[in-house]
Order: C-alpha cells, then sequence, then structure tokens
C-alpha cells in the first residue's frame, strides 16, 4: 500500500498552528478604561457575537485545513483568497467588537488590538502569499494580491467600522497634524533622495571606471553605514551648528529637516554607489568589446547598452536606499525633522502605545508599498530581457 | 587591401607584435595563426583601432588608418568575437541592425537586409527575427553575430577566433558557411585561430606568428611543405602532417586521365584527398572514378597516386 502523507504543506501547517495557538491562547483584543492604562484581555470567541462574526472564521477553517488537503491549483487559489479574506475579516471583526465595547463604556474607555489579532493578521498575509507562490505566479500577482487586502482593508477604514479603535481615536485627536506629518516624511525621503541620486550615480559610475576611486569610496560608506543614525545625527550637530551661525543666511541649523536630509542621504548613498557599480559591472566584456567594435561611441556605449543593461540592479539598489530612507526618517523626529518619527515619539514619551502605531503602521506602509513598486518595476524590466 | 607596416606594440614589459609588416590582398581569406601570447589578436586589433600602435603605419585600401576617426573605421569592418557579445537586451534583429542603424540606413533597408542576412546565415526569419539572444544555442548565436558583422557590407570582416568556443559539428557548419560567404561577397576576411586544421581548411594565405613576430606567411601547401621553423612544425602537428595534408590536396591533383578502370559512384575533383581516403576504405578500393565541376568524367584516382609525395 503506497504511503500517504496525511501533511502535504508544511509551511501551511506552521501558519495554521500559529493561528490556532493564538485564537485559543492569546488577547484577540485589550479593554482598558482610558488610553493610559493596561486593558483587561479580550478572547477572539469573546468577539463572537452575531451570526456576521462568525462568518469571518469560515476563511479561517480554510486557512487551518490546507495542510492537510491534497496540493492542486484549486486549493491553493482558495488558500490566497481565504488569506485575503481572514485578513480583512480580521480587523472588520475588531472594528465590529471595538464599537459594542465603546456603547457601554465611558468616552474615554480604548480597545486596542491584541498580540492574537497580530499573529493572526500577519500568518492570514503570509498564508496569501504563500498560496500566490504556489500558483507560480509572477510576483507582480503577489503585489496585486496585497494590493487587493489594502484596498479592502482602506474601505473599512473609509466606512467608519473601525473608528472605535483605539488606534483610530488616536487619529481623530492628531487628524490635522497627521497628513502633515506624513506629507512631511515624504518630502524628507524625496529631499534626501536628490542629492543622493546627482551624487550617487556619477559616483557610482566614476568608481566603476576608476579602481582608485572604488578603492577610497568604499570604505567610507561603509563605515558610514555602521554609524547608528542617532549617533550621526548628533555628529552633524556641531558642524551644522557652525555652519548656521558662521552664515546666518542660510538657512541651515544644527537640528530641523536640513540636517535630517543630510544624514539621509549619507546613509542612502552606499546602495545606490554600491549597486550602479555592480550593474554596471555586470555588463559582460564580451558585449563591450563587441559595441566598441561595431563603432558605437563612448557616450552611445553608455546610454544605449550600459545603462539598459545595469538598470534591474540600479533599481534594486534605489528599492533598498529608499526602504531605508523610509524607516530612517522616523528617527530623524528626534532632532526636531518632523514626520511619522514625532507622533511615534510623541506617544512613547506620553506612554501610549496606540499613538506610537499611528506613528509606525503608516511608515511600515509606505515602506511596503516602495519596495512593491520599485519591485513590479525591476520584474516588468526583467521580463524583456531576462 | 590591408598593409600593416613595421608594426610594433608594446604592454610593457612585453612586446606583443614587433615590427610587422604584412599585406592582405582585396579578396583574400587571411588566417592569423600562433600559439597564445603571439601577437596575433593584438594584430588584428589594430586593424580596427582597438588596439593603437607605437610604431608603424596601418593602411586600408591605401589609407592611413591613424588618419581616421575609430568609430567611422571601424563601422566600416565587421568584427567578430569568440564570446560572441550580442546585445542582450535586444532582439536578433535589433542586433543585426547596429551598424546599418548607427550609418543612419533607411529603416525599410535595415528590414530587407536583416532577412537576406538571416536567409544567408540559414535562421528562419519568423522563429529569430524576434527572438533573444538567451533564447538561442550557441552556434545560433554566433551565426547572428556573423549577421550582425556582415550587416554593413563591409569590404573587411575581422574575425576573433569566432569559432573556438563550439562543439566540432557546430564548428564544422560555420566554418563551410564562412567559405561559402567568402566565395559569395568577395569579402576580405582577416581571422584569428589557434588551430591549424581551421586555418588550413579556410585559408588562402596563413601568416604564423610567434612572440610578436611574422615567422611565415604563405598558402597552405606552402606552410605544410615549407615550414619555416619549429613552431610552424609544432603548430601543424609532427605526427599527423601527412593527414593535414591530405585536407589541403584536392583529388583533381592526383587524378589519372583514363577512361575506365573504376566503378561506383564518382568524386568531384575538388574534393580533399582526405575525402577521397575516406571513401576508399568504406568501398574496400583503391580507386575511384572522378568528374570535374561540371560532371564530366575526369579519370581515375589511384590509391598509389594519392600516398606518393
Amino acid at each position: 500500500m503506497p504511503h500517504r502523507p496525511i501533511l502535504h504543506n508544511r509551511v501551511a501547517l506552521l501558519l495554521a498552528a500559529a493561528i490556532a495557538a493564538a485564537a485559543l491562547t492569546l488577547p484577540f483584543l485589550g479593554f482598558a478604561p482610558n488610553r493610559l492604562l493596561s486593558g483587561r484581555p479580550v478572547a477572539l470567541w469573546a468577539a463572537l457575537v452575531g451570526p456576521l462574526d462568525w462568518l469571518v472564521l469560515l476563511p479561517g477553517v480554510v486557512v487551518l485545513a490546507v495542510p492537510f488537503l491534497r496540493p492542486g491549483r484549486a486549493v491553493s487559489a482558495a488558500y490566497v483568497a481565504a488569506g485575503v479574506l481572514l485578513a480583512v475579516g480580521l480587523v472588520w471583526l475588531a472594528g465590529a467588537q471595538a464599537a459594542r465595547l465603546a456603547a457601554n463604556a465611558a468616552p474615554a474607555a480604548r480597545t486596542s488590538f491584541g498580540a492574537g489579532f497580530w499573529v493572526m493578521e500577519a500568518a492570514a498575509l503570509l498564508a496569501a502569499m504563500d498560496g500566490v507562490r504556489r500558483l507560480g505566479l509572477a510576483p507582480a500577482w503577489r503585489i496585486a494580491v496585497g494590493a487587493a487586502a489594502a484596498a479592502l482593508i482602506g474601505l473599512l477604514l473609509a466606512s467608519g467600522r473601525l473608528d472605535q479603535l483605539s488606534i483610530l481615536r488616536e487619529y481623530a485627536n492628531q487628524r490635522d497634524v497627521f497628513a502633515a506629518a506624513v506629507a512631511r516624511h515624504a518630502v524628507l525621503v524625496a529631499a534626501a533622495l536628490v542629492p543622493t541620486l546627482l551624487i550617487g550615480v556619477p559616483l557610482g559610475v566614476l568608481a566603476q571606471r576608476v579602481p582608485r576611486v572604488r578603492r577610497a569610496v568604499f570604505p567610507v560608506l561603509n563605515v558610514v553605514q555602521t554609524v547608528p543614525s542617532i549617533a550621526l545625527f548628533g555628529l552633524l550637530l556641531a558642524p551644522l551648528s557652525a555652519l548656521a551661525n558662521a552664515l546666518p543666511g542660510l538657512g541651515i541649523a544644527g537640528v530641523g529637516p536640513v540636517p535630517a536630509v543630510i544624514a539621509l542621504t549619507f546613509y542612502s548613498l552606499l546602495p545606490i554607489v554600491r549597486n550602479t557599480v555592480e550593474g554596471l559591472d555586470g555588463v559582460p566584456a564580451a558585449v563591450r568589446e563587441a559595441a566598441r567594435g561595431m563603432g558605437m561611441t563612448k557616450r552611445q556605449i553608455f546610454w544605449k547598452v550600459e545603462v539598459p543593461l545595469a538598470l534591474p540592479v540600479f533599481l534594486s539598489g534605489l528599492r533598498i536606499t529608499l526602504v531605508q530612507a523610509v524607516g530612517l526618517a522616523a528617527v530623524a523626529a528626534l532632532i526636531g525633522a518632523g514626520g511619522l518619527g514625532a507622533i511615534m515619539f510623541q506617544g512613547l514619551f506620553a506612554n501610549a502605545l496606540d499613538l506610537v502605531l499611528l506613528g509606525a503602521v503608516p511608515v511600515i506602509v509606505l515602506a511596503v508599498a516602495v519596495d512593491a513598486a520599485l519591485k513590479l518595476a525591476v520584474s516588468l524590466l526583467g521580463r524583456r530581457a531576462a | 587591401m590591408i598593409t600593416f607596416d613595421r608594426v610594433t606594440k608594446r604592454f610593457e614589459p612585453w612586446t606583443a607584435v614587433d615590427g610587422v609588416s604584412l599585406t592582405v590582398e582585396a579578396g583574400e581569406f587571411c588566417v592569423l595563426i600562433g600559439p597564445s601570447g603571439s601577437g596575433k589578436s593584438t594584430l588584428m586589433k589594430m586593424t580596427n583601432r582597438l588596439i593603437v600602435p607605437e610604431e608603424g603605419t596601418i593602411r586600408v585600401d591605401g589609407e592611413d588608418i591613424a588618419t581616421l576617426r575609430p568609430e567611422d573605421l571601424r563601422r566600416r569592418m565587421g568584427y567578430v568575437i569568440q564570446n560572441v557579445g550580442l546585445f542582450p537586451h535586444w532582439t536578433v534583429e535589433r542586433n543585426i541592425a547596429t551598424v546599418p542603424t548607427l550609418l543612419g540606413w533607411p529603416k525599410a533597408r535595415v528590414r530587407d537586409r536583416v532577412s537576406d542576412l538571416l536567409d544567408l546565415l540559414k535562421l528562419d526569419a519568423r522563429r529569430f527575427r524576434d527572438a533573444y539572444p538567451h533564447q538561442l544555442s550557441g552556434g545560433q548565436q554566433q551565426r547572428v553575430g556573423v549577421a550582425r558583422a556582415l550587416a554593413a557590407e563591409p569590404a573587411i570582416l575581422l574575425m576573433d577566433e569566432p569559432f573556438s568556443a563550439l562543439d566540432p559539428i557546430t564548428r564544422g557548419a560555420l566554418q563551410a558557411e564562412m567559405t561559402a560567404i567568402h566565395k559569395a561577397t568577395g569579402t576580405t576576411i582577416v581571422f584569428v585561430t589557434h588551430d591549424m586544421d581551421e586555418a588550413l581548411k579556410l585559408a588562402n594565405r596563413i601568416a604564423v606568428l610567434d612572440h610578436g613576430r611574422l615567422v611565415q606567411f604563405g598558402t597552405p601547401l606552402d606552410i605544410l611543405h615549407h615550414p619555416a621553423n619549429d613552431t610552424v612544425r609544432d603548430l601543424i602537428g609532427r605526427e599527423d602532417w601527412g593527414l593535414k595534408l591530405l585536407a589541403v590536396e584536392t583529388v583533381g591533383q592526383r587524378v589519372r586521365p583514363e577512361e575506365d578502370g573504376a566503378i561506383g559512384a564518382p568524386l568531384p575533383a575538388d574534393a580533399p584527398l582526405r575525402q577521397a581516403i575516406a571513401e576508399m576504405v568504406a568501398r574496400g578500393t583503391d580507386r575511384l572514378p572522378v568528374v570535374d565541376a561540371g560532371g564530366r568524367p575526369a579519370g581515375v584516382l589511384h590509391l598509389s597516386d594519392v600516398v606518393r609525395s
């Protein structure tokens, strides 16, 4: 009798186990009398009140069953759909329960996400991604599935059904500064990107051509990369203050957005320079020789041959740079540069965890969105000429 | 016509090409051969100024190439290298069209030229025109490489060990293709190799280089019958000298003008003697009928005439 495995998918089993354990043992939500006190736990089953709530469990059942099903396209497709629906459903359920709890509590009472929610939410999204991989679809599909989940959660946000969750109560308090903080965050990253590209790309091209420059550039950039960001902000404080005192007309100061942009530029240079060099190094010597032998000028070789062939590697460098800068820009709030970091630190200092989340979640969303957009660009380029 | 006049190139501390004078006639298939480091590749690359000599002059059709813009000079010559170097982000069509596009040919003319070249190199246009290089086998890639070099109808074709990286069967097919293309177009070809069999098969004349000096310059038969020194003898290979000769000499050179005495399928007079020996062994005979280029009987080839020198 042939051996019949009961288990078909180890990843799915791990995710199913995490979801089951989180559902049974970890608090789904926390309910506190006000924003500073830690709340009492609310279990998942306690949040299941109406028949609609139980419907959320349906995709959960599918996700739990998949490791024991014979693999196939239908199972994988169901896995993707169930993962997305579970992720969205959990958010909806949390919002619905928060509204119910708020109805019978003092105005200062708060309902926050519990550990159980985070574990299940993460596992559900990972399940959807695992399903996309198993379907053998192009990486662009992973981005499409992620975008679909984000869009559904966005709809929930817009509908007001999540308004009683603590993080959105914090948002309501910060409504006037939140949009400005997001915009400032994006401006910090964009402002650092301009000098990074203006310095990094020519430096990379030069380093690729002149070994002496290459030997000099990389040790410096590697060291900069290892300096902790807070230390770099501190190191910039003294020279920039001196500069501000010497040339008051320049509008430079030791604190504020200018040193933040300078520090972000320093960090961003390494991935850009490195990937510019690696991209150009990756152009085969035979291709260069053929281009020269055909009678292309140096300029034609650079623009028609080297640039297109180096572009995918360069774009991965840009992706690393941007994701890193989105994260580091949060720390820049410490020197008064503003951005989402300002909201996070305000929450940290006030011991209001949901205010920290209000700053951190958009940073994560921004980083993931930038990552996805550039991965998409690289995969579209790669399809043209693998 | 390409004339090298006392050309020297040093890569300190060593001299790659040392005072070489050499004239490649128009329409000639000239093979440069020598051991590695002999300067054969350097000499060829000086023809299109990929390398610039320190001393001496190189003239193409009487014109000193040092006075020309390198890009213009290169666009007048085809260039094929061992590692092909197709542009991986361009289709086969765009690769072949490289030089015509640089020269600003009209689109319709480029397209027709690409079609003709795909035919010439026996590549199915429907299948290959829009393919990318990574979808092609090594032999197909080098066919595209040769087509690309011929695209702008150059008077001179430079080839740097173009078939060394290919398997023997593919290499043989491409060698036959080159002989046919040379016959059909009359292009002057300078071909670098380290393989004497390849040189003997393709060349009108062979230039043997060693340590940057020209050791011998002559027809394949010259080289085989009167090797100038031990380097040439080593390149020929002392043991299979006889076999090399059989590959170069033709049936027509040894045929007896007899009327009868041999039966079976006749051999063309321009077939190499090597093929005649192979036929004799296969048929178990020592006589073969021979026909001339027009298919008329030309006589009989005797085994004893093949082995007498």
